[in-house]
């Protein structure tokens, strides 16, 4: 399943038929304004990185495609019971295993073969050696890979996740991507949120930049390099392109 | 929701120390609070109603006086007297629960005790609406009533002494103003023998006969006398207890009915509080939230696991109880009764309690601090503070589930009055906590 990944890579024509369309949502928290009408559009198989700096509204914006908060104004494509959702923080019981957890959200989700559909998430997550071990005496990335496949229990069209990759080391991180881009391979619809700009941009193939709640740029690494104009260091790059933005 | 059960249920086995707990310590808690409770206040409130006029207060026996209001004083110094001016008064502040008791001295009570023939009775009205505090309030009365007794006892003895010592030995005995003088047996042994040496076949000392005679009959009526005295020794004053306010549970059925209520309260609280912040705190509330399980059905869940197994542990321990005291096993349906509505309410009041924390160690700890106060609100006696100060704890302890359950378990146990009262106010306390349980999760969740 897992395989290595290059630079962002262009999405094939065919599968390049949208599955989630976000137009003008905005979200208030009073007077202060969270969201300020942000809109994307998402393909089969696409992996969308929404990225900025913190209090962009990151969190914000897949709180409310995930169905946690309603937008106040705004329109969402799919109903969030369509998309499948991993939070930031493992939404785990620790004191039950893998196998466990997997077959309790699977029952939860009504899944017709709980048990084939078990099965199916400890190979796609290559933790069928670990699926008798309790969830809390996993490491982060593991748990992290739980995490993921209960979201993916239901076969989502769209799968969120929130900062995905933010407690884990390097080597963690490398095969929590490879795992994600399989998702992406095999038809699944990725957006997540992150703060590491380089990490978006080597596995994104579309970029969404927020600022204080402003859609600031919606395209592919590519053309957000060439926007911030990056020769070097891309991340200072892009700290000055939002500096230059007002910030 | 059957799955939800299924998985909590599979934590708790995965978590024996924290089972062992739960168990452990409301049993431990619950005889503390026996212990406690057994002690009762150190002064009784006592309204007391002293009929005996004040000149009535010194008895003569065997030529000696006795000053009874030495005896009240004692009484008085171990109560909290609340002085009445008549009987009705007396009985009513028994009812209001202004005193636990009331103890009515008789006018006639020095004068029996003089009479030395029938014992004097002292009245004691209990408001028995609280078993522990009836208990308490009866000891300290009949400590007082068994001291003042016992030293009475002690010159009736002298007095019954004095009396055989006359028939023996004879001498002078007042009675009714005359004065008689008592031959004795030691006497009549010799004038008999005497009598017997030299009277004739006709007789010729016919006035030492009746003598003898007059001997007989006083002797017989001093013995008399003095089986009346004897008689009197063992209890000169006697207590007749009226319960006039409350049932007549025994004082174990009633520790085991706040045994058990303090099991369901912990047991319940902790258990729907922690489970449910255990959601919080696994980061599982959102995911399952999400169109997986409702808002309700997830508080209800944790209401019924929680309620469920405390129910089992207080039916258990309950079992267990009745080897050791008296209960009646044909009430059985009405203790499930009263422990299945008590549990539901404390159970809606730990997810009210979960709902508001995010984790399991915080709404632990909210859980605890909140039990103790309204357990020891609920056990307030009557009388043992003031009247207003009295309607404050009652009126708090109604909005939690202690007093209701206690008194549901009560009367299940001891048939001390009607179920139905508790059982209403536990369902009330049921929807209530629940519903803000249910806006606290929305709110905060």
């Amino acid at each position: 399943m897992s395989r290595p990944l290059t630079a962002s890579e262009p999405l094939v024509a065919a599968r390049a038929e949208p599955v989630l369309e976000v137009v003008d949502v905005v979200k208030r928290y009073g007077r202060r304004e969270a969201l300020r009408g942000v809109s994307l559009t998402a393909s089969r198989g696409e992996r969308v990185a929404v990225i900025g700096p913190n209090g962009a509204g990151k969190t914000t914006l897949l709180s409310i495609l995930a169905g946690d908060q309603k937008p106040d104004e705004g329109r969402i494509s799919r109903s969030p019971s369509e998309i499948g959702w991993v939070p930031q923080q493992s939404a785990l019981y620790g004191k039950l295993t893998v196998a466990e957890n997997l077959r309790l959200f699977a029952r939860l989700e009504r899944r017709p073969d709980v048990q084939a559909t078990v099965e199916r998430m400890l190979d796609q997550t290559d933790l069928r050696d670990r699926a008798g071990d309790q969830v809390g005496q996993l490491s982060g990335g593991n748990r992290q890979r739980v995490n993921i496949a209960i979201g993916l229990l239901s076969a989502p069209a769209v799968l969120l996740l929130d900062e995905p990759s933010a407690a884990l080391d390097p080597r963690q991180r490398q095969r929590l991507w490879e795992f994600i881009a399989g998702l992406a391979d095999e038809g699944t619809t990725v957006i997540f949120s992150t703060h590491n700009v380089q990490e978006a941009e080597r596995h994104a193939h579309q970029l969404v930049v927020l600022a204080d709640g402003e859609r600031l740029f919606g395209g592919s690494p590519a053309e957000l390099e060439a926007a911030v104009g990056a020769s070097g260091d891309f991340e200072a790059a892009f700290v000055s392109f939002l500096h230059d933005r007002g910030h | 929701m059957r799955w939800l059960l299924v998985k909590d249920l599979q934590i708790l086995r995965r978590s024996p120390l924290l089972v062992a707990l739960l168990v452990l310590y409301p049993i431990v808690l619950a005889v503390l609070i026996g212990f406690a409770l057994s002690r009762g206040p150190d002064k009784p409130r006592v309204a007391v109603l002293n009929q005996v006029p004040e000149s009535g207060n010194v008895i003569s026996l065997g030529g000696e006086e006795i000053d009874a209001s030495k005896y009240s004083k004692q009484l008085f110094e171990a109560v909290d007297p609340v002085r009445v001016s008549s009987r009705q008064e007396a009985l009513e502040k028994v009812r209001d629960g202004e005193v636990l008791a009331a103890l009515i001295v008789p006018s006639d009570l020095t004068a029996k005790l003089q009479s030395a023939v029938e014992p004097g009775t002292v009245e004691v009205f209990y408001n028995a609406e609280d078993p522990v505090k009836r208990q308490y309030v009866e000891n300290t009365i009949e400590a007082q009533v068994r001291d003042a007794n016992v030293a009475l006892s002690r010159k009736f003895t002298e007095v019954a002494v004095s009396y055989i010592d006359l028939i023996v030995s004879g001498g002078d005995f007042s009675f009714l103003g005359r004065e008689l003088d008592i031959l004795g047996l030691i006497k009549s042994e010799a004038l008999l023998r005497l009598a017997q040496e030299n009277l004739p076949q006709t007789s010729v000392a016919r006035a030492q006969v009746e003598e003898v005679i007059r001997f007989a009959r006083l002797a017989r009526e001093n013995l008399d006398l003095s089986d009346d005295v004897l008689g009197s020794v063992g209890e000169p004053i006697r207590v007749k207890a009226t319960v006039i306010e409350g049932g007549s549970t025994p004082l174990s059925s009633f520790a085991a009915a706040v045994a058990v209520t303090v099991t369901l309260m912990f047991v319940t609280l902790l258990l729907a509080s922690g489970m449910l912040a255990l959601e919080r705190e696994e980061n599982a509330f959102r995911r399952l939230v999400r169109g997986l399980v409702s808002r309700t059905a997830l508080l209800g869940e944790k209401v019924g696991l929680a309620a469920a197994c405390s129910a089992v542990l207080a039916l258990v321990m309950l079992i267990g109880l009745a080897l050791f005291i008296e209960l009646e096993w044909s009430r059985l349906p009405l203790w499930v009764a009263g422990i299945v509505a008590g549990a539901l309410a404390f159970g809606a009041m730990g997810v009210a309690i979960g709902a508001v924390t995010r984790e399991v160690r915080a709404a632990s700890l909210l859980a605890f601090m909140v039990s103790l106060p309204i357990a020891f609100l609920a056990l307030v006696p009557s009388g043992s503070v003031s009247e207003g100060l009295y309607d404050v704890t009652r009126a708090l302890s109604a909005l939690f589930p202690f007093r209701p359950t206690l008194d549901a378990m009560d009367a299940a146990l001891n048939d001390s009055g009607s179920m139905l009262g508790p059982l209403l106010h536990l369902l009330a306390l049921t929807l209530g906590f629940g519903l803000i349980g249910r806006l606290a999760i929305r709110r905060l969740g």
